[in-house]
């Protein structure tokens, strides 16, 4: 119990006095997610909005697919992009393998198939609601897909932070592809791991501390901006 | 656009037979109703008519892929301010933005939504959001409006607003053809009537005959109150 008290202090002593190593790795998790949910952003959300208004062969079997894959292990994941990227794979020649930038490729693979499985979700009730509309205005699927991602724009939002939260928690993808390199690419997930094997707990009981915080912020955020939308859409 | 022609148009849902052999023309003139007790058919019928169903059977003339406008029972109105919706079919028709704007702008004015040009438009009262879905449909200048039950959810005097913004948009010679289960309301609007039962026209009459005395014994029940099977 001794221990755990002092590492607790500990801990909020690094986070009162913006320990340098701490917040370098605060912010290179925050770099690696961002830039990783703008990405499955880019793809994702419109892939989302097609399987909501298409109808052609195979598309139960890919949204099944997609659904499936929202819950992908991570370390898969990482796996996955760790056979692209490494030295005699498909990738290799660019030699990205242990850097920020296969971390953002690996989290961003990760959570592209939860972004567009769960905005399928919400464009699709969208739809169903528009259809007769938009068909009338002579509007068909093609062009209703902006419209949609726009009329949609606060329960993305929550699509989107759903993902972040995904992205910034997980572990075994950027462990994987990343290596844990101390100031190169080692995140608050990996640090608190190898931290926490090392016993050093007053910095894996900050970071952790401080990923709890923006897990949690997030989620009020999300939870914000569902309760803004049910107030009457705007 | 006009005149549209059925001719024996047959529609099926689900291999229950909702209209057969249905055959009428709309010509340019004062509103149409179509009248008829409920599950006669008429929300199908309209449909048909602008083309967001296809017949099972028959056809309908011109065969373009949407015929005119419509304002559904329950308005879809958009995430977007009120001036937003006005917008959104005028950019789809390919207008320009000044021409959208003078058209959204006098559409507002028609329907006296001026001063909430700038609020969500779900955030209107039900009676607004109907008086914005028929300014939406009728700035597209349509030669033929379809209105699916326009006032079946509002209040008297919402009704009347809405009645006074139909009578106007026919007055300016565009064709109102509109379902209703009001006979109070399709005496109020009608020049012609269509009355359908069980899935067939069974009479298209001047308003003024029908109400006067339909050639039908099914129609005539109908005026007379008597539920029709």
């Amino acid at each position: 119990m001794g221990d755990l008290g002092s590492a607790v202090l500990a801990a909020i002593a690094l986070i009162r006095d913006g320990d340098p190593a701490m917040l370098g790795i605060l912010g290179l998790s925050l770099r690696v997610s961002l830039t990783a949910l703008g990405i499955a952003a880019l793809v994702g959300l419109p892939l989302g909005a097609l399987l909501a208004v298409a109808r052609f062969p195979g598309r139960h079997a890919l949204v099944i697919g997609l659904n499936a894959l929202m819950g992908l292990p991570p370390v898969v994941a990482g796996l996955l992009i760790y056979l692209l990227l490494s030295r005699s794979g498909p990738l290799g020649r660019f030699g990205l393998l242990f850097t920020p930038t296969a971390m953002v490729i690996a989290q961003a693979a990760l959570i592209a198939p939860i972004l567009a499985a769960l905005s399928r979700g919400v464009l699709e009730a969208l739809w169903e609601e528009y259809a007769d509309q938009l068909r009338s205005f002579g509007a068909g699927p093609w062009r209703a897909v902006p419209t949609l991602l726009w009329d949609g724009r606060f329960a993305l939002l929550t699509v989107l932070l759903a993902g972040f939260g995904r992205a910034a928690a997980e572990v075994g993808a950027v462990m994987v592809v990343g290596g844990n390199i101390e100031g190169f690419t080692r995140t608050m997930t990996t640090a608190i791991a190898l931290e926490t094997s090392k016993g050093d707990l007053p910095l894996a009981l900050a970071l952790g501390l401080v990923l709890m915080a923006i897990v949690l912020g997030v989620n009020m955020l999300a939870q914000a901006l569902r309760e803004a939308a049910g107030r009457g859409g705007a | 656009m006009l005149p549209i022609r059925a001719e024996a148009v047959d529609y099926a849902a689900g291999g229950v037979p909702i209209l057969r052999g249905v055959t009428l023309t709309l010509e340019a003139g004062p509103p149409c109703l179509i009248i008829g007790p409920n599950g006669a058919g008429k929300s199908v019928l309209l449909r048909l008519l602008h083309g967001l169903l296809r017949p099972a059977a028959g056809r309908i003339t011109p065969a373009a892929a949407i015929r005119g406008a419509m304002v559904f029972q329950r308005p879809v109105l958009l995430r977007r301010s009120v001036l937003g919706n006005l917008r959104y079919p005028l950019a789809l028709a390919g207008l320009g933005r000044e021409e959208q704007a003078r058209r959204a702008a006098a559409a507002l004015d028609r329907v006296g939504l001026a001063a909430l040009a700038h609020r969500p438009a779900r955030r209107l009262s039900g009676g607004e959001q109907q008086r914005l879905a028929l300014a939406r449909a009728a700035a597209l200048a349509p030669d033929v409006l379809f209105l699916d039950e326009p006032c079946a959810s509002l209040d008297p005097a919402a009704t009347r607003a809405v009645e006074a913004i139909i009578a106007g948009i026919a007055a300016e010679g565009c064709k109102i053809v509109m379902t209703t289960h009001d006979l109070g309301q399709a005496r109020r609007l009608a020049g012609e009537v269509v009355f359908l039962n069980r899935g067939r026209v069974v009479e298209q009459s001047p308003a003024a005959a029908f109400f006067a005395g339909p050639a039908s014994a099914e129609a005539a029940a109908f005026l007379r109150g008597e539920l029709l099977w």
